[in-house]
């Protein structure tokens, strides 16, 4: 899909710069400049094709289609899960959202396998995957974010824990909001508008994600890492968890350099669970978080959460 | 006068809409005072689950995006 732009690139580097081919920096500048237009190329198309999605399912239209399913039955949260990958997920609308959705009804369950969709499944991160690995890793990432999101939904609901959401959370009352339904223009003028100031926002961290993976391209050999952190090694996978889940940082920034660790050797489902750890849970949601579940309630969401990572890694790590 | 409400925790999204509407504001040359709502009962008590919103004379106009300045101006006149 790409070969004409590498094409470009190589005589960019090679014959127009009059670099010799098979050198660490030459080979780190064809990478930088060959992935950098790549992936913002799909970044445009797959942030403008989700946003475009989106405004068919504005929040009050999610809490209203989630209310109106049967408790206990997969199809609630299977919709959950669905609704969260479409949802523009910033961490301060988590604790509205939790109470928008819990006030309207809808099982605690089922708004948990949306809460862990949401974040864990986004556009950004799916852009990218495809970008650097193609479509096989991208649809693993999201059928395993979405599993991942369904099950724990599904624990959480079985195991009763209401009594472990924060009191006020029952009390506060909800107002009612007219939905105007957008025309087909006002939709692409938003989708549009959104892309932009996602891009204008990630941009940077692309940039110097991809730079560091450019180093790395350059000068660390290909494998160098697999003794360390290679398929053979069964803690590798926890310890890569471990070490995401307090790190904090936009998917944009993390795959760049997911994709030069399995490079140098960290197998798939290792480098794929650490990114999962550092963008699916995160220390100031779970400061927000504190504030309508109890701590008992946030430490299960984290540890089931954080278990379904670990063991999408370890299951990676035998298909790949 | 226009009583102009941004409804948000805190948020850098809510930052910029708070500021963008007083440029739109200030451009149009109205009279307004801006309120920056951040209690999460008032937030909700508007019915907004997806923030930042905008409310203007106590009507809700824009929710859980951004829009441009030129926009924010139209719904503002």
């Amino acid at each position: 899909m790409f070969g004409w732009w590498q094409y470009i690139v190589d005589l960019l580097v090679y014959d127009l710069a009059g670099m010799e081919r098979g050198t660490p920096v030459a080979a780190a500048i064809d990478f930088f400049l060959f992935d950098t237009v790549k992936i913002l190329l799909l970044l445009i198309v797959i942030i403008f094709a989700i946003t475009f999605i989106r405004t068919f399912f504005p929040p009050e239209r999610t809490r209203r289609i989630l209310a109106a399913k049967k408790e206990g039955l997969w199809g609630a949260h299977v919709a959950a899960a669905l609704l969260g990958i479409v949802t523009p997920f910033c961490s301060c609308s988590a604790v509205p959202l939790f109470i928008g959705f819990v006030e309207a009804g809808i099982p605690l369950g089922v708004t948990f396998s949306y809460l862990i969709a949401a974040p864990m499944v986004n556009e950004v991160a799916l852009g990218m995957l495809y970008g650097m690995f193609g479509f096989k890793v991208a649809l693993i990432y999201l059928v395993s974010g979405e599993v991942i999101a369904i099950v724990s939904g599904i624990i959480i609901g079985r195991l009763g824990l209401e009594k472990w959401v924060e009191e006020c959370v029952y009390t506060i009352k909800v107002g009612a909001q007219e939905v105007t339904v957008p025309t087909f223009r006002e939709r692409i003028s938003e989708s549009y508008q959104f892309t932009l100031q996602v891009l204008g926002k990630i941009w940077l961290y692309v940039l110097i994600g991809i730079g560091i993976g450019a180093l790395m391209h350059g000068w660390i050999p290909a494998g160098a890492l697999a003794q360390y952190a290679g398929r053979d090694n069964p803690f590798a996978v926890l310890v890569a968890v471990v070490a995401g889940v307090p790190l904090y940082a936009n998917a944009a920034g993390v795959i760049p350099l997911v994709a030069e660790l399995s490079r140098a050797g960290v197998a798939m489902g290792t480098a794929l669970a650490f990114m999962m750890a550092v963008t699916a849970l995160s220390i100031p949601e779970m400061i927000l978080l504190r504030r309508v579940l109890k701590p008992k309630l946030l430490a299960i969401f984290v540890a089931i959460v954080s278990l379904g990572i670990i063991m999408t890694g370890y299951l990676f790590n035998t298909l790949l | 006068m226009k009583k102009l409400q941004v409804l948000g925790t805190g948020c850098p999204k809510c930052k910029q809409l708070a500021q963008m509407t007083e440029t739109a504001a200030q451009e149009l040359g109205i009279e307004y005072e801006l309120i920056k709502v951040t209690d999460i009962n008032d937030i909700l008590s508007f019915g907004v689950m997806m923030t930042p919103a905008l409310v203007v004379d106590g009507v809700l106009k824009v929710a859980g995006k951004v829009p441009p300045v030129a926009e924010i101006k139209k719904l503002l006149a």
